[in-house]
């Protein structure tokens, strides 16, 4: 079954055309990635998804429904949940609060002016904190937290809106090659256990073969190639275009 | 900000309010009247940081609340004749009534845009009460307000104020420390995430703002009681500005800073005006020293200051 369809979606951007014409659909399960070079419209394509940019043309369905125009909390509370390229977190806070408040808004107790929020969701915050490696750093401001330890408390907050299909917008990027190894294996292990449907987008391309079954090729707002990762390293446009060296790094 | 009441905390406050308990046992008759207005300041203050702090707006209009509340209090009371029972929530009501509507078309916008918007109602709420000469009295103030006889002495009123703003200041506390509280807060921090984990932004806000909104209509009611009269001073920009002031000047990010900010700048305008006409000066003194050298008020220079001591001991 289709999770999320896409029909037709395109942005311009006072002329420039950014997105055009998309096609695509993310199945059940699935564990998708889109790629492609920089300026191609990955974050564009992923903030049409969910919310963040109003397309030009197209409608994009989750479950048969269509999601455009709806506000980010509507969609958050459908079943689907984003982390950002750039790291989004709330920075004064601590680490703990971070997911707690995201287990609040899950529970819809956000606007319960009376109930204590000290002492609310406790467990649950603890287990997401180690499902992530980030259970003794809890009580820490999380804007002094490390690059990569951010990241990685952004995916437990949106882990903590319990979603059906999660969307990564380039989950390494900025990451030294160690912790992309670590945070690579984490989101496996975790879309995994938690049956999650995962669309992300990388320009890593290990990261890509490492955990994609599919892999959809964006270049110049257009889907140029989309199939399995076998596929789209023989396919010919794709090594034109954008992988050349990169495919054989990755897969030698 | 966002723990549950440290003991230090919990023991100032009960300190300081059984010193206010005593107060007109050994107090004079100006010491009175001067703490019972700091009390209704430290509220008005303390209702407006809802908005800056918590849901991290600046309002330059929170003036318009207060005035909405001393008013209806006053019109109820002596035009009506109707109970203090009835006259003070419906007052407040009224209040938090033209802050839900007012809220409505504020938390639209953002950033300067809002604070501008505040602004503009703030100053249509000021122009009403100065037009509608026929209810509020106009520029001549509306005066003779017929406070009731159990609270018609210094003493009783003071007793009467330290009740209502120390249930309002608790109910604050406990507002600004639930839930919605701490939701609050992420969206101050974070609006776009806030919004990515299912939180409707812009609902959080105005129920911020009405809020606030509610207990500045509190305080103003209290305030025309005190002073047997509403002036359309109280809905004027620079009552929403004296407010703003004590805020920063106390501190945003603490949940009692505003309540020091009021305190501080009351006493130095009052002992200012003792010895010079300069206040708007020593004000504007004030005001840059916040913004230069105290960016989070006195809140956080006393926080500083004893983390600094416990690092050394």
């Amino acid at each position: 079954m289709a999770m999320l369809e896409i029909r037709g979606l395109s942005k311009n951007f006072s002329g420039f055309q950014a997105i055009n014409d998309i096609n695509f659909t993310l199945e059940e399960g699935a564990r998708h990635a889109i790629i492609g070079p920089n300026g191609a419209g990955k974050t564009t394509f992923f903030n049409l998804i969910t919310g963040h940019l109003e397309p030009s043309g197209g409608d994009v369905l989750f479950r048969g429904k269509s999601m455009i125009g709806l506000p980010p909390h509507t969609i958050v509370k459908m079943g689907i949940a984003r982390s950002f390229q750039r790291i989004n977190i709330y920075p004064r806070m601590t680490v703990s609060e971070n997911v707690q408040v995201a287990l609040i808004a899950r529970d819809g107790r956000n606007l319960n002016l009376w109930t204590p929020a000290h002492g609310l969701n406790q467990a649950e915050t603890c287990d997401l904190l180690e499902l992530v490696g980030l259970l003794d750093e809890r009580d820490e401001i999380a804007g002094e937290l490390a690059y990569g330890r951010q990241k990685q408390l952004e995916l437990a907050i949106s882990l903590a809106s319990n979603p059906h299909v999660l969307l990564l917008d380039e989950p390494t990027a900025g990451m030294s090659p160690t912790e992309t190894r670590e945070s690579i294996q984490l989101i496996d292990r975790i879309s995994k256990e938690r049956h999650l449907t995962l669309l992300f987008t990388e320009h890593d391309m290990s990261v890509v073969f490492g955990i994609a079954d599919l892999i959809t090729v964006l270049h110049h707002g257009e889907i140029i190639a989309s199939g399995s990762p076998d596929e789209v390293r023989n396919n010919s446009d794709v090594r034109s275009v954008y992988l050349g060296d990169a495919v054989e790094d990755a897969t030698t | 900000m966002t723990q549950p009441m440290s003991r230090s905390t919990a023991i100032i406050c009960a300190l300081i309010f059984v010193a206010l308990a005593v107060l007109p046992l050994v107090g004079s008759r100006y010491l009175i009247d001067v703490a019972t207005e700091i009390m209704i300041y430290a509220l008005f203050a303390l209702s407006l940081n809802v908005i800056i702090g918590y849901s991290g707006n600046v309002s330059f209009g929170h003036a318009a609340y207060f005035a909405i509340g001393g008013y209806a209090n006053a019109i109820l009371l002596t035009t009506h004749g109707w109970p203090l029972a009835a006259a003070m929530p419906l007052a407040v009501i009224i209040s938090m009534l033209a802050a839900g509507v007012i809220a409505y078309f504020c938390t639209r916008l953002t950033d300067i845009y809002f604070a501008m918007l505040t602004l503009a109602f703030s100053m249509f709420v000021w122009a009403v009460a100065f037009k509608w000469r026929d209810v509020t009295g106009g520029d001549d103030g509306f005066v003779g307000v017929a406070v009731p006889e159990f609270i018609g002495d210094r003493t009783s009123f003071f007793y009467f104020s330290l009740a209502i703003v120390t249930a309002s200041v608790a109910a604050l506390w406990i507002i600004c420390h639930s839930a919605f509280g701490r939701a609050l807060l992420a969206v101050r921090e974070n609006p776009t995430r806030a919004g990515f984990v299912g939180i409707n932004t812009r609902l959080m806000r105005w129920t911020a703002f009405v809020v606030a909104g509610t207990f500045a209509g509190v305080a103003g009611a209290l305030f025309g009681m005190l002073h047997r009269g509403v002036f359309v001073e109280s809905a004027f920009w620079t009552q929403s500005a004296t407010v703003l002031i004590m805020t920063l000047l106390g501190g945003m990010f603490s949940f009692f800073g505003p309540a020091i900010g009021a305190a501080t700048l009351f006493i130095l305008q009052r002992l200012t005006n003792e010895y010079t006409e300069y206040w708007p000066t020593v004000l504007g003194v004030i005001l840059l020293a916040i913004l230069l050298f105290l960016p989070e008020g006195l809140a956080g220079l006393f926080n500083k200051l004893s983390k600094r001591s416990a690092a050394r001991d």
